[in-house]
């Protein structure tokens, strides 16, 4: 592959995130993806929110977009829209996807837009200092939850599978080589993807949940979770499934544009196109 | 394509932050730490090439080096 | 209105809707791509759009919300594109976070708020200028915006592609408002032949690939060649304070230079950027300072007050910010009193008497019931303000 540094902005390495943050490891393995589906640098677009996850875009040398919290995915319609050709890469945190951005989320996903999401799930809002997200789940210490969580979860691969997205997985920051073949498949899918990316933050979810190191975080990854058909899986189901869990295709909506542009083409031609909408 | 041997393996200590994810998960002991997390490359001989203190490192710090492939017989 | 039948070049006349003449005018300038939510009282012109757009290679999206519409712009502009979305105050009030981003971030984009009755849902069917002084301020942050606005379709025709026009030389959002009133009544329409109007097309940098690129340095003429995503040059895009490549910055010098860049790029023109149109003004002792579709009123009574001899003049106001205030206080020197006609409690009177030399001689004429103000209401307060009671 070509080297990780002809894909970084380097002048601005070492990055922001904590030691042991989880989100430099999805980095480095979109970098290897994006280098595995052999991508210019001129072609990809990446459009993030607010948050840790955001940050990701600051450090690529694509063209790169960091807008709103929650908020990606509305521009990157926007810019796919109008340059269908491009690839677009959204990298959003729990509480950036699912929760300031749940509407969006779901809307992209319905429509089948060609966008890879990576939702970086580490279960916290690490910028703004530790307050509980949409994926923290029940019995969580936050500090917007000082005597524990009593919000249920959503579960990110169930809500964008029942949303229309074309392409859905799940993997970890543990199962690296997992990642880089999910993420893979995902840029390559002509479609809406997503890959969920358990992403450990020590600092604001390991030291309050019991977690003191980093290296036990990914420990959990690799011992609570499975791969989806495994024989494992079925045995304990406490365990989270990782793996493809949609892989389907379906119009992508650019496509279907496109074909919108020809018959209202057609129609104004006066050909057989179709008629003139009243 | 069989893989090449290691050459080196270079350690970034101006980007490592010393979450020591390295040296815990690698299957060789290739590392060492010191007391204050500074990781070395203590065993090169033992890499096996796995690749995953590079995949796993979230400050993209470490780089395996291969030798150049050897020259087809002729 | 229907396109069908019409001739692809020449003028044409047509019958429309003030939103129809928003949306032609959107296409003349040269739109090619529109996101929006429906909302009364501005859905027609998405739905002008949705058919019109697609027939001449462009692209329309009913997005989510209006949140995302505004979003959706701001990404598609980034391509190269001429945008534009449209709304009414409560979509207004969703989009005023992305407008930020638009006036940080210095993006081309038109967004058109055709007013109804607010706060909240308020009179989703009827009119008002509830909104002139949310254009201004509406997103947090010191900023500065265009607004501008017009009383005839033939006049917002022309305002919306100047509206175009503007955000492109001055890379920032431009607001186009209307009240309902104006967006639902018909009138007639000529649509100039391609050329008549100038458009301005975006500025793209003459910086080869290879060579370093600053997205957000200012030329000495005050302009900023942009490049499209997808091009040779591969930039950052934030919302956050940041240096001529686009990363974000929190060095008090670059901060307080975007900060004066922001303001004063539009501040500092708000001469330049004026623009008004004078009815009777040469020797008016009574001036009627207007806007929108209390100007036709306000055109009315001044048309009628001269054919009686009595020197009134209007300043209709097509700039509403920034506001033109050298041109107001020029305009109202010597005058014996001033009279503001809109459908507000005052929004624009304060401006009006900030920019006066004697501001207790500006008084107002409005309505907030909903309905038009009429050139009766108009005679009453000048009677008041004559001194010659109701």
């Amino acid at each position: 592959m070509k080297s990780i540094d002809s894909y970084l902005r380097t002048r601005f390495m070492p990055h922001i995130w904590c030691p042991g943050c989880g989100h430099g490891t999805v980095l480095n393995g979109l970098i290897r993806s994006v280098d595995a589906v052999g991508l210019n640098k001129n072609e990809l677009v990446m459009v993030s929110g607010i948050g840790c996850s955001a940050r990701i875009a600051g450090y690529l040398d694509f063209h790169t977009l960091h807008t709103l919290h929650g908020r990606a995915l509305a521009f990157a319609t926007g810019v796919k829209m109008s340059r269908p050709d491009l690839t677009i890469l959204v990298p959003m945190g729990d509480g950036d996807a699912l929760a300031i951005g749940g509407n969006h989320f779901i809307h992209a996903a319905r429509r089948n837009i060609d966008i890879t999401v990576i939702v970086l799930n580490n279960r916290i809002y690490g910028m703004t200092g530790g307050q509980f997200s949409p994926t923290s789940g029940c019995g969580i210490q936050a500090t917007t939850a000082p005597y524990s969580s009593i919000d249920q979860p959503f579960d990110a691969v169930q809500l964008a599978s029942a949303a229309g997205a074309t392409f859905v997985a799940r993997t970890t920051t543990y199962h690296v080589n997992e990642l880089e073949q999910l993420l893979t498949r995902a840029i390559r899918h002509h479609g809406f993807s997503v890959v969920e990316v358990l992403s450990q933050c020590p600092t604001h979810f390991g030291r309050r949940n019991g977690h003191q190191e980093t290296v036990e975080m990914l420990r959990h990854f690799k011992e609570g979770t499975a791969k989806v058909g495994s024989r494992q899986l079925a045995e304990q189901v406490d365990l989270i499934p990782r793996g493809v869990f949609v892989d389907e295709e379906r119009p992508e909506y650019c496509d279907q544009y496109a074909e919108v542009i020809q018959r209202a083409q057609a129609a104004r031609a006066g050909g057989a196109g179709g008629e003139e909408p009243q | 394509m069989a893989r090449t041997a290691i050459k080196d393996i270079v350690i970034n200590q101006e980007w490592c932050k010393r979450c020591g994810i390295c040296s815990t998960f690698c299957p060789k002991d290739v590392f060492e730490t010191d007391a204050e997390g500074t990781v070395t490359v203590a065993h090169p001989e033992a890499c096996i090439a796995c690749e995953l203190c590079e995949r796993m490192c979230p400050d993209l710090a470490i780089h395996l080096e291969y030798e150049p492939p050897a020259e087809a017989p002729a | 209105m229907s396109a069908s039948g019409s001739t692809a070049t020449g003028p044409r006349t047509v019958f429309v809707q003030g939103n129809e003449a928003c949306a032609e005018a959107a296409l003349y300038a040269g739109l090619s791509f529109f996101a929006g939510y429906p909302i009364t009282p501005s859905s027609e012109i998405a739905e002008h759009l949705s058919r019109e757009l697609p027939a001449r290679g462009g692209r329309f999206i009913q997005m989510e919300d209006e949140i995302s519409s505004m979003a959706a712009i701001i990404g598609a502009s980034l391509t190269g594109s001429k945008v534009m979305t449209a709304t009414s105050g409560p979509g207004f009030s969703l989009m005023q976070e992305a407008l930020g981003f638009a006036i940080m971030a210095e993006i081309p984009c038109v967004v058109v708020d055709v007013m109804r009755g607010g706060p909240s849902t308020g009179l989703p069917t009827q009119g008002s200028q509830g909104d002139i002084n949310q254009v201004r301020w509406g997103t947090h942050g010191d900023h500065s915006i265009i607004a501008i606005t017009a009383s005839t379709h033939q006049h917002l025709f022309e305002a919306t592609v100047r509206g175009f026009n503007l955000a492109e030389t001055y890379r920032t959002p431009v607001v186009v408002l209307f009240d309902e009133m104006l967006g639902h009544m018909r009138e007639r329409l000529v649509i100039p032949e391609p050329g008549e109007l100038p458009t301005v097309d975006r500025l793209r940098t003459s910086v080869p690939e290879g060579v370093d690129y600053h997205p957000y340095l200012t030329r000495e003429d005050g302009r900023l060649p942009m490049s499209d995503f997808g091009g040779v040059h591969r930039y950052n895009v934030t919302g956050l304070y940041h240096d001529m490549w686009g990363f974000p910055s929190t060095d008090p010098a670059i901060v307080d230079d975007l900060a004066h860049h922001l303001h004063d790029k539009l501040e500092l023109r708000a001469d330049e950027l004026a623009s008004v149109r004078t009815y009777g003004m040469e020797d008016a002792e009574v001036v009627l300072v207007s806007y929108g579709s209390p100007a036709r009123s306000a055109r009315q009574v001044v048309h009628e007050a001269r054919l009686n001899g009595q020197p009134l003049g209007l300043l209709e106001l097509e700039t509403l910010w920034p506001f033109p205030a050298g041109v107001v206080r020029r305009a109202c020197r010597s005058v014996r009193a001033v009279i503001v006609v809109e459908m507000n409690m005052g929004q624009m009177l304060r401006h009006v008497k900030a920019a006066v030399d004697a501001p207790e001689r500006v008084f107002l004429s409005n309505r907030v019931d909903g309905r038009f103000i009429t050139p009766r209401d108009i005679r009453r307060v000048l009677r008041i303000v004559e001194g010659q009671g109701e």
